[in-house]
């Protein structure tokens, strides 16, 4: 198991935003994390991310208790993470960007190895030939392919993808989804937050369904589309989920 | 030949200082001296700020302790223990660097606003409790007795001696500044400055870094100001933390632009200049501040890249030069 989370919770105040989630994920497959809007699975990343401190509970990554971590030190341990509202460094050049995370990420590199594992990398995700442009001056679609070069370049063994697909059109759609799956081939374990449904149905392994911060379902892609819990609470409508799987095709 | 033209940035920049240094020693005229002496001064100040303000974006309104306390340790061990002056120049530097290293513990958590306004009440408790201070003097300060300068052949040429070791330590300075900007430690400073969480999700340790930034930006005018002050040869609370003098850094790093090494340097030398005319002039010598204030308003509002950002972000052929 790469990453063990157990009876995990999570409150601001009053609000309960993680009510005792359990789950393991092994290694090499991709986990879908889908929920209603303001169902925790952002705070879910932020809690094990180190971000917030968990309220109760353990977070263990790779066998090692890491429920007090700070989240640079998750970077070193090798957990990293795109965010669902892109933070590039603007005023910062794509590459140097990418460079920070192989810089400071699980391997400590030198510039000069960090320049060209961050040259491989920029190439992996199509943006090769934007490497010298100021961050912010990419678009949206770019500024998340930055932000999973970003990640990708601090060679994690565990990615938390916040998510990606948010915002990009049908085509940019297609082209994440197969940087994923590849992303995959290279040993890297994924979790994936997406309202994409037919994309998540699509690229997971395994999908867990969060609902007001209470885990309320597990299983294949099949077995969460028919799961009348999370159709449900999430879904609403029966016949949209069986709308949603023929997408997929 | 090869590593000559990779470092382009900092050749222009030590040659810059190099010829700055070279006016009053062609000339050999003490009046040219004083005046470079300034300028010089106010650019390893502004390039030492521009480590902190520049690179990580941390605003230090209070930079000016760093120098009062390095004049006022390396004072006392020139006055009161009789050190030599390299001795003396390297204990103010380090009193400077100690500090910077405890207040980065405590006080560089906060940010923007509030980490701005704790380095004004840092310099201000720092001249009270100086004022107090009986081993250095209280209000009265400390001076040391004229002799001092036979030890280094005499006042005129221990004045030459200040002159020199102000262009080792500001060329020093630059270099350093340099070497911040280009390594995988600077580039951890700019991640902080462009976005300081999401600099630590990838992994930079922004507490540590930070705290040796400002370690970094407060050694030098520690050490300029243990210089300033055995030239001076007096020194008093109020001439040692003048808050004004933290402005006027910021104003030359600003006008500059901040986050380049060449910036501060131009920065330092244009508003010296400007300085210069204005105390001398007969229409402005009152309102001297408040023109450095106006300029201040006016780069934050149209230029906030400064001089050498904008040329960079409008040229961007010149970016390997103008580092």
């Amino acid at each position: 198991m790469i990453l063990q989370v157990d009876h995990i919770s999570k409150n601001f105040g009053g609000l309960q935003a993680l009510n005792d989630v359990t789950f393991d994920l092994p290694e090499g497959q991709i986990l879908g994390l889908i929920g209603p809007n303001g169902a925790g699975k952002t705070t879910l990343f932020n809690v094990v991310n180190g971000v917030y401190p968990a309220s109760a509970g353990n977070v263990s990554f790779r066998g090692e208790d890491v429920t007090h971590n700070k989240t640079y030190e998750m970077a070193h341990a090798g957990l990293a993470r795109t965010h669902q509202i892109v933070r590039p460094l603007n005023e910062l050049s794509v590459i140097d960007n990418v460079m920070v995370g192989a810089c400071f990420g699980r391997h400590s590199h030198g510039l000069g190895e960090a320049r060209k594992i961050a040259g491989e990398v920029l190439n992996f995700v199509s943006l090769g030939d934007r490497a010298e442009q100021l961050a912010g001056s990419l678009n949206v679609g770019q500024k998340k392919r930055l932000e999973l070069a970003r990640a990708l370049a601090s060679q994690p063994y565990l990615l938390f993808l916040d998510e990606v697909l948010a915002g990009l059109n049908p085509s940019e759609i297609a082209g994440m989804v197969d940087i994923v799956k590849q992303i995959r081939e290279r040993d890297i374990t994924i979790i994936m937050i997406e309202h994409v449904m037919h994309a998540v149905m699509n690229v997971s392994d395994r999908i867990i369904v969060l609902d007001y911060g209470r885990l309320i379902a597990e299983g294949t892609p099949e077995e969460i589309a028919n799961n009348p819990k999370v159709i449900e609470a999430y879904l609403g409508d029966p016949k949209l989920a069986e709308s949603l799987m023929s997408e997929e095709a | 030949m090869k590593t000559w033209r990779k470092h382009l940035g900092l050749v222009v920049s030590l040659g810059f200082v190099l010829l700055l240094a070279l006016y009053p020693i062609v000339t050999g005229r003490d009046i040219n001296r004083e005046t470079t002496f300034t300028i010089l001064m106010s650019i390893a100040l502004a390039s030492s700020l521009n480590i902190l303000l520049g690179y990580s974006g941390y605003v230090s309104f209070g930079h000016v302790v760093f120098f009062g306390l390095g004049g006022y340790v390396g004072m006392y061990f020139l006055s009161v223990h009789g050190w030599p002056l390299w001795s003396a120049l390297l204990a103010g530097g380090l009193a400077s660097g100690i500090l910077a290293f405890l207040l980065g513990k405590a006080i560089l958590r906060l940010r923007g606003a509030y980490f701005a306004l704790a380095t004004i009440g840092i310099n201000e408790a720092m001249k009270a409790f100086i004022n107090n201070f009986q081993p250095f003097g209280g209000p009265i300060g400390m001076s040391l007795n004229f002799s001092v300068y036979n030890d280094y052949g005499g006042a005129a040429k221990a004045l030459w001696l200040t002159f020199y070791i102000l262009v080792a330590v500001t060329l020093i300075t630059v270099t350093v500044s340099y070497l911040v900007r280009t390594s995988r430690f600077g580039l951890g400073l700019l991640a902080i400055r462009e976005d300081e969480d999401a600099a630590e999700i990838m992994g930079v340790v922004a507490p540590n870094t930070k705290t040796w930034a400002y370690v970094l930006s407060a050694v030098f005018p520690g050490i300029i100001g243990a210089l300033f002050f055995f030239k001076n040869i007096n020194i008093e609370p109020g001439p040692a933390f003048r808050l004004h003098v933290s402005i006027e850094m910021i104003v030359m790093v600003m006008l500059g632009g901040q986050g380049t090494v060449l910036g501060p340097l131009l920065g330092a030398s244009g508003y010296q200049a400007m300085r210069g005319y204005l105390l001398t002039s007969p229409v402005f010598k009152d309102i001297q501040l408040a023109i450095a204030g106006s300029l201040l308003l006016i780069i934050v509002l149209f230029v906030p890249a400064g001089v050498v950002g904008w040329v960079r972000n409008r040229f961007p052929a010149t970016r390997r030069v103008l580092q």
